[in-house]
């Protein structure tokens, strides 16, 4: 009995694992990569620089690094109000893209990594689950 | 004598180098300012699109999925608008009255839709309804572009009307710019032309081709956001975001192909190449095109004599440098082009009044009003 209790809580471990599973922090970052060239690049730009003052950089930018769950939720729910990015001050608008958890969660693991960014952690989808309004309201 | 002479050549080159890709006439900074604005309404993140019932009555589109009436500047949002998709640059976008809304009380609007088809996402779709005070009646689809797509990129889309009952209106390439916009058995790239109650024009230009989208009037457009029918000529004019280096004013004409991505101005976001032809036989050049991008929305013509010496010209807003672009044409050629209410912000529409005042959908602010100084 025991040992059958084993067996099945170890399948429905299993399929689970596999029906859920999260993507590899390497193919988050390439499904990544394709939603940020459909959403984010025009004004973000190619290279993750921006524009000075009107769209913040997030390349080497200490907001978003400092701010993960911030920026997480600002890509969920959309950003407004004056934000610090580099030591310059930016106060526009950020409205929510319509992007799924999945999806923001790829997007955040590519900006996270690219352009010279560095980021040990994955971000993964049931994290941007549980990211709460709040944060950026 | 021979250093200064060397150093002032090397200037010039310096100076035309600079300016070498730009394409002219180069934007101005006017030295005298005879206008200031108001603020019409404010708290709209993103006005789409906007029509006048009446001077002090108006209809603006919030893009996230709000359709708001303002009369005397208090915004009410009106019920029953179709369900949106709200996905990158889609959601609520533009808004037209009937020519005859007076007595029919009809409104068109472009929007985002995720019905009909299999596919996951959304295309763009066209609807008409009658507006009782501050609620939409009767919903009724007039178009809906296929496929449904996961992109969020280039919907479109504005609408307007001709002198002869038509009505058109404009859809992006959604983000497949190789295979929509030179198929015109494809919806996306494409300027749409409906009879006012949705039936397709008998004379549309590929109703007798096999398999077309009947209600293709033009194709070959990237991601039109702008479009006005110049009252003096009675044409419909457009604009359209190229990519980076290509933005195009076109004067819309029946069955022409306008050419992206086979021809354009413009290079990927990216730096690369998309062609390197900027001009073929069969295709149509632009009327203007913008070196650098400005990123154009909305466009309309100053018709009125409200304001000094503006009276004839272009006005299209610039997303990316934040001003109302005025462009001055003369025998058909763009001989000016200035800075009006430069750093005001995203300027996403602009409008004549029925008293011939220019207003603006600025994102982040609302809608507002270019006053003349008296």
């Amino acid at each position: 009995m025991k040992l059958f209790a084993l067996i099945y809580l170890l399948t429905i471990g299993g399929l689970t694992m596999v029906l859920f599973q999260e993507k590899t922090k390497k193919e988050s970052i390439e499904a990544g990569q394709e939603i940020y060239q459909d959403f984010c690049v025009q004004c973000h730009l190619n290279s993750g620089e921006g524009v000075s003052g009107v769209f913040p950089a997030l390349k080497a930018s200490d907001y978003l690094m400092n701010n993960v769950e911030k920026s997480v939720a600002g890509i969920k729910y959309g950003l407004r109000g004056k934000i610090t990015v580099n030591d310059e001050i930016y106060d526009g608008i950020m409205v929510s893209q319509g992007l799924d958890n999945e999806e923001i969660a790829d997007v955040m693991n590519y900006i996270l990594n690219e352009w010279g960014n560095s980021y040990t952690e994955q971000i993964t989808t049931e994290q941007v689950n549980k990211i709460p309004k709040n944060l950026v309201d | 004598m021979k250093n200064k002479s060397s150093l002032s050549i090397l200037m010039f080159l310096v100076l035309h180098l600079s300016c070498a890709q730009d394409n002219p006439p180069f934007i101005e900074t006017p030295t005298e300012i005879n206008y200031t604005y108001e603020t019409i309404v404010d708290g709209i993140d993103i006005p789409w699109g906007l029509d006048f019932i009446s001077e002090n009555d108006l209809l603006v589109t919030e893009k996230s999925g709000i359709l708001y009436r303002v009369v005397d500047g208090q915004k009410t949002p009106v019920t029953g608008i179709p369900e949106i998709y709200i996905r990158g640059q889609g959601g609520l976008l533009d808004i037209a009255l009937h020519p005859d809304f007076n007595s029919n009380s009809i409104i068109y609007m472009t929007l985002s839709s995720s019905i009909e088809g299999d596919e996951k996402g959304g295309n763009t779709a066209l609807y008409s309804a009658q507006l009782k005070e501050n609620k939409l009646e009767n919903a009724q689809l007039l178009y809906k572009a296929t496929p449904n797509t996961k992109k969020g990129q280039h919907w479109g889309s504005r609408i307007v009307f001709d002198q002869d009952g038509h009505l058109f209106f404009s859809i992006g390439d959604r983000g497949n710019r190789d295979v929509n916009p030179q198929d015109i058995t494809r919806d996306g790239g494409k300027i749409y032309r409906l009879n006012l109650d949705g039936s397709i024009p008998k004379d549309n230009p590929f109703v007798d081709t096999n398999n077309s989208k009947k209600a293709i009037y033009s194709y070959g457009h990237r991601n039109p956001q702008g479009m006005v029918m110049n009252p003096k000529t009675g044409e419909v004019w457009e604009h359209e975001h190229g990519p980076q280096g290509g933005d195009e004013i076109n004067i819309i004409k029946s069955g022409v192909n306008f050419g992206w991505p086979t021809i354009t101005y413009g290079i990927n976001y990216s730096g690369t190449q998309i062609t390197d032809k900027t001009a073929l036989p069969d295709m149509a050049q632009p009327f203007y095109y913008w070196v650098p991008s400005i990123a154009p929305s909305g466009m309309a013509f100053s018709s009125s004599g409200v304001y000094k010496d503006w009276e004839g010209d272009l006005f299209v807003g610039s997303l990316k440098f934040e001003y109302l672009e005025r462009l001055v044409i003369k025998q058909n050629k763009v001989i000016q082009r200035e800075k009006v209410l430069d750093k005001i912000g995203r300027v996403r529409e602009v409008v004549e009044s029925p008293e011939g005042y220019l207003y603006l959908g600025v994102e982040g602010k609302g809608v507002l009003k270019i006053v003349p100084n008296q």
